[in-house]
């Protein structure tokens, strides 16, 4: 069997998940803040993702990074090569993906920190972002890890936001999910279902790992 | 140990917030003076007391007001100051402690020694603050198994290794039983002599309030109702 699709999902998925907790974090830390104007709006527009098919998800990513796009552009002349269609597409599809599981953990794990913790390293001196560095975060690290290993296996497993945006094209963007869908249009039964079950222990693996992770104590520091 | 020389400096603060504001169920409006050395913030529950300190701290705007610390202006609404928390050296120790779960006792007081001090010192310091909390014991221990008389000295050594100009302790002792509230109301009494800070003592215990023997200010419904010796201000009824 071709192990190169694995390889590859698993290379795409571990930038797209380090892309997505980043961002993911740090939108969830805005909204986590007391006062934020449109705080409900833009959870929607991140979590949108969850809800919103594959491809509409694909085809606003084309129009927004494709080759005739201003950001498309501008990266083509830094670069020399285009987003889309290339191994950074299927990573922006994947991090569209993991995005909504890690920022909804990771803002409900920021807002069950005790706001009297804040307020008294504010008092002891703390500036917003050093009380944010090392007491909320540190204190929500349980579930924001959980939405992280959700948003990898998420990322490992996209299969329509990468075929719009990424295309299928073997050694760049053709990951496991994609190879799994050639193997099965060819006919190479034995492939497609070699491919499944791996993806299928992995995802399991992952979701086993989350289950333990919220089931420790919360306070066994 | 780095100390500054300055002069102790009293707490003026003069507030108000509207009903409804932090879920007050009244408008409060109250002018209040602390000179160094212990005072007692006196009150039923509900009365406002904590949304005072919260305020003094900076963890709360009021609709109205001024608070300076010295000849150093913290807060005032007609000029439009507003200090953040961590620019007023007032520390603040809440009722429930506020220990960081995640930080062992060293940890915990470390946090507050002030960025100047550099970073070998800082743990000596704390260390310091500590033993002359009589915890030492502890420094390597976390705050889900402290006694509810270790984690009170843990949290006032934390406020004070921030080196502050002002203190704040919002019902320090109300989790404790009666004897250690005695014991450990006399060892603050003593620290406080030695600190020349203003140190205001918010609680609800009439027997604590007299004890301490220092002014104290009457609040109710979001207003001073009087100021005095605790004799005077709260008469014995047993």
């Amino acid at each position: 069997m071709d192990l190169e699709p694995l390889l590859l999902s698993f290379q795409v998925a571990t930038v797209a998940t380090l892309l997505a907790s980043v961002l993911g974090v740090a939108i969830a830390a805005v909204l986590a803040l007391p006062r934020v104007w449109g705080r409900e709006l833009i959870d929607a527009l991140i979590t949108a993702p969850m809800v919103l098919p594959p491809t509409v998800l694909g085809y606003y990513l084309l129009v927004l990074l494709g080759r005739e796009s201003p950001i498309g552009q501008a990266f083509e002349r830094v670069t020399g090569g285009p987003i889309v269609f290339s191994r950074g597409g299927a990573v922006i599809a994947a991090m569209v993906g993991a995005l909504p599981l890690i920022s909804k953990a990771a803002r409900a794990a920021l807002e069950s920190v005790d706001l009297r913790l804040v307020g008294a390293a504010r008092t002891l001196g703390a500036s917003p972002l050093r009380a944010f560095l090392t007491v909320s975060l540190p204190l929500s690290r349980r579930g924001i890890l959980a939405g992280v290993m959700l948003g990898f296996a998420r990322a490992l497993g996209d299969f329509g936001i990468t075929l719009m945006v990424a295309g299928n094209i073997p050694g760049q963007t053709r990951t496991a999910s994609l190879a799994i869908y050639d193997a099965v249009l060819s006919g190479r039964d034995g492939d497609a279902t070699r491919l499944s079950l791996i993806m299928t222990g992995l995802a399991m693996s992952v979701l086993i790992g989350v289950g333990l992770l919220s089931k420790q104590r919360q306070d066994g520091f | 140990m780095a100390s500054e020389a300055r002069l102790p400096a009293r707490l003026s603060a003069q507030l108000s917030l509207q009903r409804g504001q932090k879920e007050l169920g009244f408008t409060l409006e109250v002018g209040l003076e602390f000179e160094p050395g212990l005072s007692v913030l006196f009150g039923p529950s509900g009365s406002g007391k904590t949304t005072i300190l919260t305020a003094i701290a900076g963890l709360l705007a009021p609709a109205r007001g001024r608070i300076t610390l010295g000849d150093e202006v913290l807060f005032d609404t007609q000029t439009g100051v507003d200090l953040a928390p961590n620019q007023r050296r007032v520390a603040l120790v809440f009722q429930s402690l506020a220990l960081f779960p995640h930080l062992d006792a060293l940890g915990n007081v470390a946090y507050g020694v002030p960025g100047r001090v550099r970073k070998a010192e800082r743990s000596e310091l704390a260390h310091a603050w500590l033993t002359r909390m009589r915890v030492p014991h502890l420094a390597r221990r976390y705050p889900s198994s402290f006694s509810g008389g270790e984690a009170q000295r843990v949290a006032l050594a934390r406020a004070l290794a921030s080196e502050p100009r002002a203190l704040l302790l919002d019902e320090p002792f109300s989790a404790l039983d009666r004897s250690l509230v005695n014991e450990l109301g006399s060892e603050l009494s003593a620290h406080v002599d030695s600190l020349a800070l203003p140190v205001v003592l918010v609680t609800h215990d009439r027997k604590l309030a007299r004890e301490l023997g220092r002014e104290v200010t009457l609040v109710r419904a979001g207003r001073v109702e009087c100021v005095g010796p605790a004799g005077e201000v709260l008469p014995d009824h047993d």
